[in-house]
């Protein structure tokens, strides 16, 4: 799809949202080394485009699953970051009120039905999603995000195979960023993923230039389109790169990526190539776009402010949410009197 | 209200159809469900008869899956995500294991580390096929390690009664529950209400009433624990039968207070013995009610062994009604004629 057939607001929506995503990892990888944030974080720099043009083929209604790398995932289907920051930082407004962090956001507004923390786990999940859509005819589709190496899980196939005899709404996306941490994924990769679509008699699409958002966007919303006229599922793959090291803070004693394959890949920064060709196709000008930058810049600032302006949840809240109706001393719910010590105290009785 | 015989699996299948009948948005998947190969997902015994769940609700509801344990039980999570209130039959509960990721990492946490935001009504029956000389790989009991996981609630029907209205309650749950079904149970027959009705969980269910001593009985246990309180009885010990029926939640205070009035505890739990459901409810009593015991609780359960395929090993390995009474004579002391008199 060229840009005039897009509309200069989608256009531009995406790039407010692939900055979103860039300034969030940014700072939260900021965040990290300066202690703000326990623990470490994944971050989705360098592919925003692969990220973005698949949410962006996206309804608002329909459902997206995520993986550890998954950040990007709630921003580019339209989460506000305030929550998402919160959550990093283990905070009671945290989208899933400290409970999830880095790993686990979610935000079913969205119909983020969450990240997995277990690599390739989460695509049952989206696949199950799409079948509630069958069975009920609301016409949502469902989409799994998973990378090179979860395209190695048993659970794909399995899901591949369920999606592709009950013609279920569902695209698998492979987020090919070339590196299972360090491995890298020709080594522990037979044939070309998208290829293995066709043993399940389901269309398998390479995007070979996963830092061309319109390219990513056009696939994807084929196969959505596809998924929603009730044809079944497609697997997208889309090669792309990590700029950043596999987890903010993690400092490995080999250079596992060559240093000329990573200033070639650097040098393909979805964000600056879609600002190009905005200004060279006329969609907005140099001006226009600062600002726009500046505007992400702001919400990022703000988002920052309430992470870290907001309390942290109380620590009955360790016992909130196992289940809906709270059984037992140990299962309290958020309106729950006792503290965690009684609590304890009180198992089995 | 009207009660007809129903056998187990005849009372399982009423479920399954009185909660297809009530919501649409229940539907059932699972190897060989379209069939009707169980028995438990069509109106009689044959299609011929009185119809399957196939003809009445379409294939839209009622689903075979692929032989993909993991993909099953990981959809059915993203189903009951969603909006449907699925029901997996997956079969023997020895596949469930294939599906342990699912189970563990995804259906258990996903509610709890989404802040909520989740609900997850779905429910996971399988079959136990112990006793029936089916070899190591189809003979579990693997209710305990499900108990280990925190976010699952635990049922094991031990009657026909107890099966449909427990699985009602099951379907109604917004929360995950693996239901675990002794086949040795299936042909058991008794009078069952035709009309709907549901068994509240962690709710225990005194089988029969005693003073002497308190057997907390699991699946097969029930019936094996009732056999040998008649037994028992005829010998001078009043022994209380309970059946827990929910594992999680545990009906703690319904164990606690038998114990209390009988002071004696035997737990009767056909699944092994390391950190078992026997060792969880031994560990509450010896917890919560020591001063009312008056000697150690005693455990009979199967041991930390393999199950075998033949008929001369397997069958010594469960709890049965010869040695669910040596216990309690055990825990009863050396004259139980003389405690008889003494009461």
């Amino acid at each position: 799809m060229d840009l005039a057939a897009m509309g200069s607001t989608t256009a531009l929506e995406a790039q407010r949202r692939m900055l979103r995503i860039r300034r969030f990892d940014e700072r939260a990888s900021k965040m990290v080394k300066r202690g703000q944030i326990p623990g470490t974080v994944h971050t989705s720099i360098g592919q925003e485009a692969q990220v973005v043009g698949a949410t962006m083929a996206l309804g608002d209604d329909d459902y997206m699953t995520g993986n550890h790398r998954s950040h990007g995932h709630p921003i580019g289907k339209g989460s506000p970051l305030g929550p998402l920051m919160a959550e990093l930082v283990g905070k009671g407004t945290g989208v899933c009120g400290g409970k999830g962090g880095s790993l686990h956001l979610a935000d079913f507004n969205v119909g983020s039905l969450g990240e997995s923390g277990i690599v390739g786990s989460s695509i049952p999940i989206a696949t199950g999603a799409a079948l509630s859509s069958k069975v009920l005819g609301n016409g949502r589709v469902s989409l799994a995000f998973f990378g090179d190496g979860a395209a190695n899980q048993g659970c794909l196939y399995e899901a591949m195979n369920m999606a592709g005899t009950w013609d279920l709404p569902v695209v698998f996306l492979c987020e090919n960023n070339q590196y299972a941490l360090s491995t890298p994924a020709h080594t522990v990769t037979s044939g070309v993923i998208a290829e293995r679509a066709a043993g399940f008699g389901i269309p398998g699409v390479r995007v070979e230039d996963g830092q061309d958002f319109l390219a990513v966007f056009d696939a994807v919303t084929e196969a959505v389109e596809r998924a929603r006229r009730g044809e079944g599922p497609t697997l997208v793959e889309v090669v792309t790169y990590r700029f950043n090291e596999h987890s903010e803070g993690l400092r490995l004693g080999v250079d596992y990526r060559d240093a000329a394959e990573k200033a070639s890949w650097l040098e393909k920064d979805p964000i600056v190539l879609f600002r190009k060709h905005l200004v060279t196709e006329g969609v907005a000008t140099d001006d226009e776009l600062d600002a726009l930058e500046r505007e992400v810049d702001a919400e990022v600032e703000e988002a920052f402010e309430f992470s870290q302006t907001s309390p942290f949840p109380d620590p009955s809240v360790a016992f909130a949410d196992l289940y809906t109706e709270p059984f037992g001393p140990t299962h309290l719910s958020r309106d729950g009197a006792k503290s965690a010590e009684q609590a304890f105290s009180t198992i089995g009785a | 209200m009207a009660k007809s015989t129903m056998s187990f699996l005849g009372a399982i299948g009423a479920a399954q159809k009185e909660a297809m009948d009530a919501d649409e948005r229940v539907v059932i998947i699972g190897e060989d469900v379209e069939a009707n190969v169980y028995g438990t997902t069509g109106a009689g015994k044959s299609r011929k008869d009185k119809g399957d769940f196939l003809q009445m609700y379409g294939r839209n509801r009622i689903r075979n899956t692929p032989i993909s344990e993991e993909v099953i039980v990981g959809a059915a999570a993203g189903a009951a995500m969603t909006g449907l209130r699925p029901i997996v039959d997956l079969s023997y509960s020895s596949f469930l294991y294939m599906a342990m990721d699912q189970f563990v990492n995804q259906v258990a946490k996903n509610r709890y580390m989404f802040g909520g935001q989740a609900s997850m009504p779905v429910v996971f029956r399988s079959a136990m096929f112990y006793g029936l000389n089916t070899g190591a790989h189809h003979s579990d009991r693997p209710y305990p390690m499900f108990m280990n996981v925190p976010g699952l609630k635990i049922v094991v029907p031990a009657s026909p009664s107890d099966a449909k209205g427990l699985l009602r309650t099951a379907i109604d749950s917004d929360d995950p529950v693996l239901t675990f079904e002794a086949c040795m149970l299936w042909g058991l027959k008794e009078e069952v209400e035709e009309d709907e009705y549901r068994i509240p969980f962690g709710v225990a269910r005194t089988v029969r009433e005693g003073t002497d001593v308190t057997v907390v009985a699991i699946a097969t246990a029930v019936p094996e624990a009732v056999k040998a309180a008649d037994a028992l009885a005829e010998e001078g010990i009043s022994v209380e039968v309970i059946d827990p029926r929910t594992l999680v939640p545990l009906d703690s205070r319904a164990v606690l207070e038998s114990v209390a009035k009988t002071g004696r505890l035997v737990v009767a739990d056909p699944a092994h013995k390391t950190c078992g459901a026997a060792a969880e409810i031994s560990a509450i009593v010896a917890e919560e009610a020591f001063d009312a015991l008056k000697a150690p609780i005693a455990r009979v359960v199967t041991p930390d062994t393999q199950i075998p395929f033949s008929p001369a090993l397997e069958k010594q390995l469960y709890p049965n009604r010869e040695s669910i009474a040596d216990a309690v004579r055990r825990v009863a002391g050396a004259r139980p004629r003389q405690l008889a008199d003494a009461r």
